[in-house]
């Protein structure tokens, strides 16, 4: 009966009742328990949802471009208008981009505060950096250039894998994605030390992006390699590309930061970025890479690669002999020259499903003219656009061979598809439970890879154990495939405060993996789990709240054919697959139906009218503009802000209204929805307010960004809308 | 057909219990099941990290208690042993599906209503004090009934004492533990 020990008699008289009511409270107990337990995974669901769908609709956008660049006349506006970012930074000559980089005329101001960087780098000068990071300072932009300078001369000699060893006991750490968020590796270098020949270090990839610290992170790890180049490693990560760069924030935080010469540095940044190493061997035995393998993945083809030619992973490089040695580096030069046009032809993506043909075909159409065939081509798009549990079906090498060889292009050869293939593997692939190896559709680059693939591939080259990043975990890590793969990820609270811890790895001679967690803001340690869990949850919740608002006129349409008697009602079920027939989200809506359908139904059925009003969303001030676009403007946020920025060739934040209407017409393109030239002067009125014909990008996406009227002070970053809104902004600081 | 509660008069206490199914008497049969049937692939869902209709057994207890059940621990075991796939650790949903709509239609683990916990607390609560002391809990907790582990326990005290006096206050937890108030509730019947 379990009566435990009875101190007295008192306790003994009521022993019956007493274990009754032990017996109810822990039962209590453990259901509030569980309840828990189901809110924390399903905001954990709703916010991978959301962040996977973001990285597929990045890609897809990026495949659209591509598939325009292909289809345009040369000297048609709109190719204009896009044609840069597929511009390779070409090889020239070293002295070319020496000049590119170059400092010397760079003043600092007296009235500077911030640290002052001496060449060759000293440990004592990293360790400042470190501090001056740490108190909010930032570094100017002369000693940024220079630091770039050094880390580019020495990323040159470094090879395409690291091989490093834990010899006289060291133990050596790693770390997964940063994301700039320097609050953790300040963490991590706190609990671990700061990097030393004692301390040897290697950082898996994705430093930047998300975080609003991305160019300190960047700063900081540069500087360590400079001071330690035998005890500090980098490898690349998938953000480590200026495509991504666009629309996850790394772009802006540095041409906000650094006003008079972001630019610069952004370009330079590009090619230190493509110079990044693509892994590190420890021991020979253990592999550090950033996303992962893949059924081809060969480290001897990787160790061969001209890596530097890959500048964003998402395509494969130019050939070289299309490289004139007149070409300058300032692609303002280019332009003018008329250049563009030879420059960076495009190559077949990867993922793309069905490419339509050589240019010859679309040789005189303007975008209009395109319409139909893109619509096609996105309904084809839309279809892939399916969850990992679809990923049962065979067909995997097929589809991508069919769309390579189709390939406009017949200059591309055999082997710089395979080596671009085995790059985007390594940087973008996802480990899963079931054997084999087919495309990460979710993601939109790169592979899914299971258990025996893994088993093979360490057999072949002698491994015994793979540590990569690319995915965040709850815990900051996880094992899988009999613990022969480690996903490390680094950035604790990356959803929200209190979403994950973060972890780092040690490794001794003994190549067992210790793990270290840790969680950044002190916030979370004073919270109880159920107010962390609750925190969170409210944060995805706003976050869905958005989505479905936005999708408005979709949803009631999908409601509408549920509800043929028309009487404004549907029953939970209903409510359900409508829900999820729009959204695409795979998420357990009927577990969410609590939190997101308050209004009190009579008989089960929900009103779904009255639903959009709970949702409690507010838009700005809009009654002049069609709503229809506006939808567009919530839902497509992040590719809207992409494509403005991607049309921004010189990065200064503004665009003309000229490039703004051209800009909507290709959106209208790619949505497949019509937009009427008035809708679209509407649009520019309500921001160009000065009237000088041109719109600044950050103030329209704040013009139309949504409210929630029920949301408390906003604790986390509003990561999904694709922007770091809470970026400290130097309000044009013309000393850095 | 009401699945959750054994007595009709505690209806309108239960407004917890995310995803419970409430029953509607105007509808048909066969829609309710399938009602059922959708709650309990919804909580089945995100533990299926898998993404091919498994969990790892130890989510069960987990995704029985979110739809509104309160097994003992024995009732537990039980359910598991019937659905586990052959001690691989894993059950699937083509087995959990028709043995927990089994249990809901029969409303095999009914729920504890808020006001039998009050009086579970004032039990325990022998001198009537208002409050309990951690040991007093702890000692019930873990030598009564079905014993909590160390671990549940740390975690109880952690969750629901009073940050300052490190006292429980019971009244206010009984709430707490039926209804989340983060959570919108049910709507009520």
């Amino acid at each position: 009966m379990g009566c435990g020990v009875s101190k007295s008699g008192h306790f003994h008289k009521h022993s019956g009742k007493a274990l009754r009511a032990a017996v109810l409270i822990q039962r209590w107990y453990r259901q509030y328990v569980a309840r828990t337990e189901m809110r924390r995974r399903y905001t954990w669901n709703i916010f991978q949802s959301i962040e996977y769908s973001g990285e597929q609709a990045q890609i897809k956008l990026y495949n659209f471009l591509g598939y325009l660049m292909d289809n345009f006349t040369p000297s048609s506006n709109e190719r204009n208008l896009i044609s840069h970012i597929f511009r390779e930074n070409e090889v020239c000559q070293d002295a070319e981009w020496e000049r590119y980089f170059c400092y010397n005329n760079i003043e600092v101001p007296e009235i500077y505060s911030g640290p002052h960087l001496t060449f060759p780098l000293t440990a004592n000068q990293a360790v400042g950096l470190v501090e001056a990071f740490r108190n909010k300072k930032q570094l100017h932009s002369r000693y940024v250039l220079q630091l770039l300078m050094e880390t580019w001369k020495r990323l040159r000699m470094l090879p395409n894998i690291n091989r490093i060893s834990t010899c006289h006991s060291k133990e050596i750490a790693i770390c997964g994605d940063l994301h700039g968020q320097l609050e953790d590796l300040l963490l991590i270098f706190y609990k671990n030390g700061m990097p030393s020949l004692e301390k040897p270090y290697v950082f898996n990839g994705d430093f930047v992006d998300r975080g609003k610290d991305s160019i300190e992170i960047l700063l900081i790890l540069f500087s360590f390699m400079l001071v330690y180049p035998g005890d500090v490693y980098l490898n690349r990560g998938n953000h480590e590309d200026h495509i991504v760069n666009l629309r996850y924030g790394f772009t802006k935080e540095v041409l906000t930061k650094y006003r008079m010469h972001g630019k610069r540095i952004l370009k330079l940044l590009q090619k230190i970025f493509s110079w990044l190493p693509l892994a590190t061997v420890i021991d020979q035995k253990v592999l550090v890479l950033h996303g992962g393998i893949s059924d081809s993945t060969d480290l001897g083809i990787l160790a061969r690669v001209d890596r530097h030619n890959y500048v964003s992973a998402l395509r494969p490089p130019k050939k070289r002999h299309h490289v004139a040695t007149g070409i300058s580096i300032d692609s303002d030069t280019d332009e003018d020259l008329g250049f563009s046009n030879k420059i960076g032809q495009r190559r077949a993506s990867l993922v793309y499903p069905k490419p339509l043909g050589t240019r010859d075909c679309f040789h005189n159409r303007s975008l209009q003219d395109l319409t139909d065939r893109i619509k096609a081509n996105t309904e084809d798009e839309l279809e892939i656009r399916r969850k990992k549990q679809s990923l049962l079906n065979s067909a995997v090498s097929k589809p991508e061979k069919d769309s390579m060889s189709v390939s406009s292009e017949s200059l591309n050869s055999d082997n710089t598809k395979e080596e671009w293939k085995q790059i985007l593997d390594l940087l973008w692939s996802d480990p899963m439970s079931q054997d084999g190896c087919v495309p990460n559709e979710v993601r939109g680059g790169g592979c899914y890879w299971g258990p025996n693939v893994t088993e093979d591939f360490l057999n072949r080259h002698s491994l015994q154990l793979i540590i990569r990043s690319h995915e965040c975990k709850e815990d900051g890590y996880e094992f899988c495939h009999n613990r022969k793969v480690l996903t490390l990820f680094s950035a604790s609270n990356y959803y929200d405060v209190g979403s994950n811890r973060g972890a780092y790895v040690k490794l001794g001679p003994d190549l067992v993996p210790y793990l270290i967690q840790y969680q950044a803001s002190s916030m979370t340690r004073e919270l109880t789990v159920r107010q962390s869990v609750g925190q969170t949850e409210r944060s995805a919740l706003k976050v869905l709240r958005e989505q479905l608002f936005a999708h408005k006129s979709d949803l009631i349409c999908a409601f509408k054919k549920f509800d043929r008697g028309n009487t404004g009602h549907v029953s939970l079920n209903d409510w359900a697959s409508a829900v999820e027939s729009v959204m695409h989200l795979n998420l357990p809506w009927r577990m969410l139906r609590c939190q997101l359908v308050t209004c009190k139904t009579s008989d089960g059925m929900i009103d779904y009218q009255d639903w959009f009003n709970e949702l409690a969303i507010k838009g700005p001030n809009t009654d002049h503009i069609d709503q229809s676009l506006l939808e567009t403007l919530y839902r497509h946020r992040s590719t809207l802000e992409t494509i403005f920025r991607i049309v921004d060739t010189d990065n200064s934040g503004f665009i003309t209204i000229e490039d703004f209407r051209q800009t909507w017409k290709l959106l209208s393109v790619y949505l497949k929805m019509e937009i009427t030239e008035e809708a679209i002067s509407d649009l520019a009125v309500t921001i160009d307010s000065n009237q000088d014909g041109s719109i600044d990008i950050d103030e329209f996406m704040e013009a139309f960004r949504l409210t929630d009227k029920k949301s408390r002070l906003e604790r986390g970053r509003s990561m999904f809308m694709g922007t770091t809104t809470d970026l400290t902004k130097l309000e044009g600081n013309p000393n850095i | 057909m009401l699945f959750l509660c054994g007595q009709r008069h505690s209806v309108a206490r239960q407004h917890s219990n995310n995803g419970a199914v409430m029953a509607e008497s105007s509808q048909s049969a066969e829609t309710n099941l399938t009602d059922v049937q959708n709650d309990i692939k919804a909580a089945f869902k995100p533990f299926d990290y898998q993404a091919n209709n498994t969990v790892d057994v130890r989510e069960i207890g987990t995704i029985i208690y979110s739809l509104g059940c309160f097994p003992s621990q024995a009732d537990l075991h039980d359910f598991i042993a019937e659905v586990e796939e052959d001690h691989t650790g894993y059950v699937h949903l083509d087995r959990f599906l028709p043995a927990m709509t089994k249990v809901l239609v029969e409303n095999k683990f009914p729920p504890i209503p808020e006001d039998l916990l009050l009086q579970a607390f004032e039990v325990l609560d022998k001198e009537k004090k208002g409050y309990l002391e951690p040991e007093e809990l702890i000692k019930y907790m873990t030598q009564e009934g079905e014993p909590f582990t160390q671990m549940e326990v740390d975690e109880m005290l952690t969750a629901l004492a009073d940050r300052e006096k490190n006292l429980i206050y019971y009244k206010d937890l009984t709430s707490q533990l039926t209804i989340d108030p983060d959570m919108k509730g049910y709507p009520k019947r």
